[in-house]
């Protein structure tokens, strides 16, 4: 086993213990902070896949922006933060079947992809990937103009929390 | 390849041919040498850590005219070592009804916050942790996990107000970002890469003559980002007693105080490299340990005047700081980085001289085009403040009755 091999299974059972402790924890803020563990480790995937610019976008947007957002709200919106009702509520097995059958699903229509198997080309070296990044989000003939999309929606969602918040004086 | 020109990895490799002697794949030997390159450089950044208190402690001395740590060992050096010998035998209280675990980590994960930075910081030209080439964008990254450590700290200490400066701390941080990472877009927009080796390597005219606005800018929300005075209300001592890390005592509070001053160090020295050069001087190409003198010479300047900042301005109001943010650094940021941008496109093919005096004069006249709108501004709000007792004589009745 190579190290980068043990580095990832560590990783990704973390994650995968952390997600489970989201939703399982009945502390709010606790499973908020949970949220942060397993973010971090999808930042810490995403290094190991070679993607330095979106493991750090990922540290920034997803942790020091929504998490942080999320912890801010349960402590300024709860009084008590321990959640006493019940977990699960009656339509709990519809939601586990309609789980269980969309991995199923998923399992079933990948199980012979053979992306599984093979080994992936290494990534030819020197090659500056944020610039190349960079310039795909910017030129009319790769992803302009979803790009300027979800920045006028961006920016649709700054005005409106602006509306919302403004008060005539 | 010898010692004096490349001397990180001349040790490595000296280590690799070691380990493999000793049977090792050349994988785990890589990982080892890694591992160990990161317990060196973030042991160097605690050891830097004991002199900044010294540092810190002297020089705030002098700003008040008073002598400072004198007592043991030359010029009270040895004063940091009492200090932490004190720390370390307090007794750690763990508030009732603390949440334990939060508790705990938030000073470790305040410390590594701080010394993750270090891993991109180029201190020579062939001595830094790693050349991420979205290094930049890194730093913002590692400044998150500050905060976060700093809302576990006033959460978890079960204390209202530790709390109320987690709060004032995290408002203040989330805000102050936006002009960081808008001006740290300057420097890459400039050097052309967000590689903080490369922007040193870039500036062939230091970046703080090409866009001196954009250093004030960075100035001001990096010390906001620090949480020091004037933009210290997350601790402020006279209305939160000392705010997020109230309820810890010994070694677990020296982490957030040992935090805080190399935080403040690695900030100085980001504004080496980011507007004064880095690690370049006269002959740091051929010898890369004089380039880390010269390094850390300006990350110290930097340091310093973090200091004098600190203890010269009084605190400022919570909605001040943000009104000033919001409506007066941020905007002010993304004009910087529009006219910045064009300004580069315009002049991308012309001499160095002239792209750089263009640039200048750029900054020039964005700054007074700021400054006229402030004065226009502030004649506005005078004159408003003159006018109310001239209005009701001349409106009588009606305007009382508007006024409530």
């Amino acid at each position: 086993m190579t190290p980068l091999q043990l580095v990832f299974l560590l990783t990704a059972a973390l994650t995968l213990v952390a997600a489970f402790r989201v939703v399982t924890t009945r502390n709010l803020v606790h499973a908020a902070l949970w949220l942060v563990v397993t973010l971090f480790g999808v930042a810490v995937l995403f290094v190991l896949l070679n993607a330095p610019f979106l493991a750090v976008v990922q540290v920034v947007v997803y942790i020091g922006a929504i998490a942080v957002l999320f912890i801010f709200a349960i402590m300024l919106t709860r009084r008590e933060m321990r959640d006493q009702g019940a977990q699960l509520n009656k339509g709990w097995w519809a939601a586990a079947l309609v789980s269980l059958l969309t991995f199923g699903g998923l399992f079933w229509l990948t199980r012979s992809w053979d992306g599984f198997t093979r080994t992936a080309a290494p990534l030819p070296t020197g090659q500056d990937t944020l610039s190349a990044l960079g310039k795909a989000l910017v030129s009319p003939d790769a992803f302009v103009l979803p790009f300027e999309i979800a920045s006028v929606l961006l920016l649709a969602a700054l005005v409106g929390a602006v509306y919302v918040a403004y008060r005539e004086k | 390849m010898t010692f004096w020109n490349d001397p990180i990895h001349f040790i490595a490799e000296w280590l690799r041919g070691l380990f493999i002697g000793w049977g090792m794949s050349g994988d785990v030997a890589n990982v080892l040498i890694a591992l160990i390159g990161a317990v060196v450089l973030a042991s160097v950044a605690m050891v830097l850590d004991i002199l900044l208190v010294w540092v810190e402690r002297k020089v705030v001395a002098r700003f008040q005219d008073r002598l400072g740590p004198n007592r043991l060992g030359p010029f009270g050096l040895f004063q940091p070592f009492a200090d932490i010998l004190k720390l370390i035998i307090k007794e750690n209280i763990t508030p009732a009804g603390a949440d334990k675990v939060p508790y705990n980590i938030a000073p470790i994960l305040a410390m590594t916050a701080v010394l993750l930075l270090w891993a991109v910081l180029p201190l020579a030209p062939t001595i830094f942790g790693v050349d991420l080439n979205v290094g930049a964008l890194y730093l913002i990254a590692a400044g998150a996990l500050g905060t976060l450590a700093i809302i576990l700290a006033g959460w978890s200490s079960n204390n209202k107000f530790a709390l109320i400066g987690a709060f004032r701390a995290v408002a203040m941080m989330v805000s102050y970002e936006i002009p960081m990472v808008v001006t740290l877009l300057i420097p890459t927009i400039l050097a052309g890469t967000m590689s903080l080796n490369g922007m040193v390597k870039a500036q062939d005219v230091w970046f703080v003559v090409l866009s001196p606005l954009a250093v004030i800018i960075f100035l001001i929300s990096a010390v906001a980002e620090l949480g020091r005075a004037p933009f210290d209300l997350n601790e402020a001592e006279s209305e939160l007693v000392a705010g997020y890390h109230v309820e810890y005592s010994g070694m677990k509070f020296g982490l957030f105080y040992a935090a805080e001053l190399l935080h403040a160090f690695t900030f100085g020295g980001f504004m080496a490299v980011l507007f004064f050069g880095g690690w370049r001087g006269p002959w740091a190409e051929q010898y890369p340990l004089l380039g880390l003198l010269y390094f850390f010479v300006k990350a110290m300047i930097g340091y310093w005047v973090f200091m004098w900042i600190r203890y010269t301005m009084p605190r400022i109001r919570i909605d001040h700081m943000l009104a000033f943010n919001w409506k007066f650094l941020t905007p002010l940021a993304f004009v910087l980085l529009m006219v910045t941008a064009l300004v580069d496109k315009a002049l991308a093919g012309a001499e160095t001289w002239v792209y750089a005096l263009g640039m200048f004069l750029a900054n020039v006249v964005v700054a007074w085009v700021t400054v006229e709108i402030l004065r226009a501004y502030s004649r506005r709000r005078r004159l408003e403040e003159e006018a109310p007792a001239k209005q009701v004589i001349r409106t009588g009745v009606e305007g009382q009755a508007a006024h409530h």
